[in-house]
């Protein structure tokens, strides 16, 4: 049996088999390579994406948990916005194998908290490792991004 | 390649169940098991029941004596909801501290007891609280208090067929006070080198009349204190001196040595922890006459 999701706005029917993870399927059936994989166990957050609007590791997600989900992964996202500019702006990328995470992370987190606080921000990316930034380019893009000082 | 069945019902899972006992593995949230899977490909199952689809094992309720909590509610469910962070504080924090908030969003409180991590987050607070656990089986539902729910290393009461429910949590008694804390590496995900919660019932002013303790991480099982509850039920806090309770905890729990630290390592800072969850006031000034 296929297993149907909405993936980006698009219907899409993968048949994988239903322990197959997401971060597989969204990489190898849907050719959306944005999505990485880091550790492969839930401790990194390079394979998250948002499902029903939730961050998610996908790499702990088995398909058969994913009938009639939406999902949005990195290339979901649009393409120039407040968040992508101020990542740019701030620096906040370097070799950039967590930034499609720290993304999706970053868009749940104004999504509920249209203003973050520093403190909100920690919570909200502490499922994310950058080995790269030291994380302070990456809560001050964050910061910018939601109308707020970029020297956080 | 393995079968995956994903019942709407809980007596089609629990039929399911009972037609044969043994054969799947139940995954709920699936932190625990994909993990597993993917560090152990060779346990992979090969037909596995998920229970993410059973509306009755979801959600929180208010009922008289206290919450009812499905088993398969994910954490951040319950860190969120109102009444958990106004009647049972302790747990709202517990939810919070177990992984980042990826993992909050998938792993369930049924999962993290049956999982039966001798480090499991979320069970310290519920020996606190007096949890007890609904079971279900296809013949019927029975109850079991939490604290009789593990048996030993990964070990649970959960029999061939069951499953776990839900967890009931009475209200905490008037008076009574709340401790928890968590002591890691790190503040989200990081495993937990000791974490502990207790429940204090003051009769009136400066009289212990109950304690009930949960710890995790001291032992093959999460544990509470019964030698340290007994010494404190009706005494005073001035007559408390810490020998006795030092006493106690060494007596109830079982440290072990591991990678993340020794066994005398755990003992003192167990032995603190209830201390500092006997009497805060005591701790602190200690602290800062130091
Ligand atoms: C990166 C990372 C960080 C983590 N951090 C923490 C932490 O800080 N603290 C902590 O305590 N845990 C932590 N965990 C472990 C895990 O997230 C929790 O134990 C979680 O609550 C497990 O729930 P689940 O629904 O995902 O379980 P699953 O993986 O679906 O299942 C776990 C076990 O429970 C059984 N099971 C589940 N539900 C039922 C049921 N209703 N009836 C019978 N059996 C059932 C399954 O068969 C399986 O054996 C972490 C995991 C990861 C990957
Ligand atoms: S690859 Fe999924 S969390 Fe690291
Ligand atoms: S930019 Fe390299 S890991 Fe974050």
């Amino acid at each position: 049996m296929p297993t149907t999701m909405r993936i980006n706005g698009k219907v899409f029917q993968s048949h994988s088999a239903p322990t197959a993870r997401l971060l597989d399927v969204l990489r190898n059936d849907c050719h959306l390579k944005g999505t990485k994989e880091g550790c492969g166990e839930g401790e990194c957050g390079a394979c998250a994406v948002l499902v029903n609007g939730k961050l998610v590791n996908s790499c702990l997600v088995p398909l058969g948990q994913m009938e009639r989900a939406e999902i949005t992964t990195v290339e979901g996202l649009p393409e120039d916005s407040a968040l992508a500019r101020a990542f740019v702006r701030c620096g906040a990328t370097q070799c950039g194998i967590c930034t499609p995470g720290m993304m999706l992370a970053a868009t749940a987190l104004l999504a509920e908290h249209a203003h973050p606080t520093l403190e909100e921000i920690r919570w909200g990316l502490s499922g994310n490792l950058c080995r790269c930034t030291g994380y302070g380019r990456i809560y001050a893009a964050i910061a910018q991004a939601a109308g707020g000082p970029a020297d956080v | 390649m393995s079968e995956w069945t994903r019942p709407r019902h809980l007596p089609e899972a629990l039929e399911i169940l009972a037609a044969a006992p043994g054969r799947y593995r139940v995954i709920s949230g699936g932190t625990d098991l994909m993990v597993e899977r993917h560090l152990a490909p060779e346990r992979r199952p090969d037909a596995w029941l998920d229970i993410s689809g059973l509306w009755e094992l979801q959600g929180l309720q208010i009922t008289e004596e206290g919450l009812r909590i499905g088993a398969a509610t994910s954490l951040e469910a319950i860190r969120r909801h109102a009444e958990v962070a106004a009647h049972w504080p302790m747990l709202a924090a517990s939810a919070a501290v177990t992984g980042a908030p990826p993992i909050q969003n998938r792993a369930t409180l049924g999962g993290n007891l049956c999982n039966a991590s001798p480090a499991a987050d979320n069970a310290p607070v519920l020996l606190a609280y007096g949890a007890r656990l609904e079971i279900v089986h296809h013949h019927g539902t029975r109850w079991l208090p939490y604290a009789d729910f593990h048996q030993g290393y990964r070990k649970t009461a959960l029999q061939a067929g069951e499953l776990l429910g839900a967890v009931w949590i009475p209200y905490p008694p008037p008076r009574s006070r709340g401790y928890f804390r968590k002591v890691g590496t790190r503040a989200a995900q990081a495993i937990a080198k000791v974490s502990i919660a207790a429940l204090i019932e003051a009769e009136r002013e400066g009289m212990i009349q109950c304690a009930r303790f949960g710890m995790a991480s001291v032992a093959a099982v999460p544990c509470a204190l019964p030698s340290v509850s007994q010494y404190l039920a009706g005494r005073a806090v001035r007559d408390i001196a810490e020998a006795p309770v030092r006493r106690g905890v060494r007596q109830d729990i079982a440290p072990v040595k591991d990678i993340r630290s020794t066994a005398a390592y755990r003992l003192e800072i167990a032995s603190r922890l209830v201390l500092e969850a006997i009497d805060p006031r005591a701790a602190r000034k200690k602290e800062d006459g130091v």
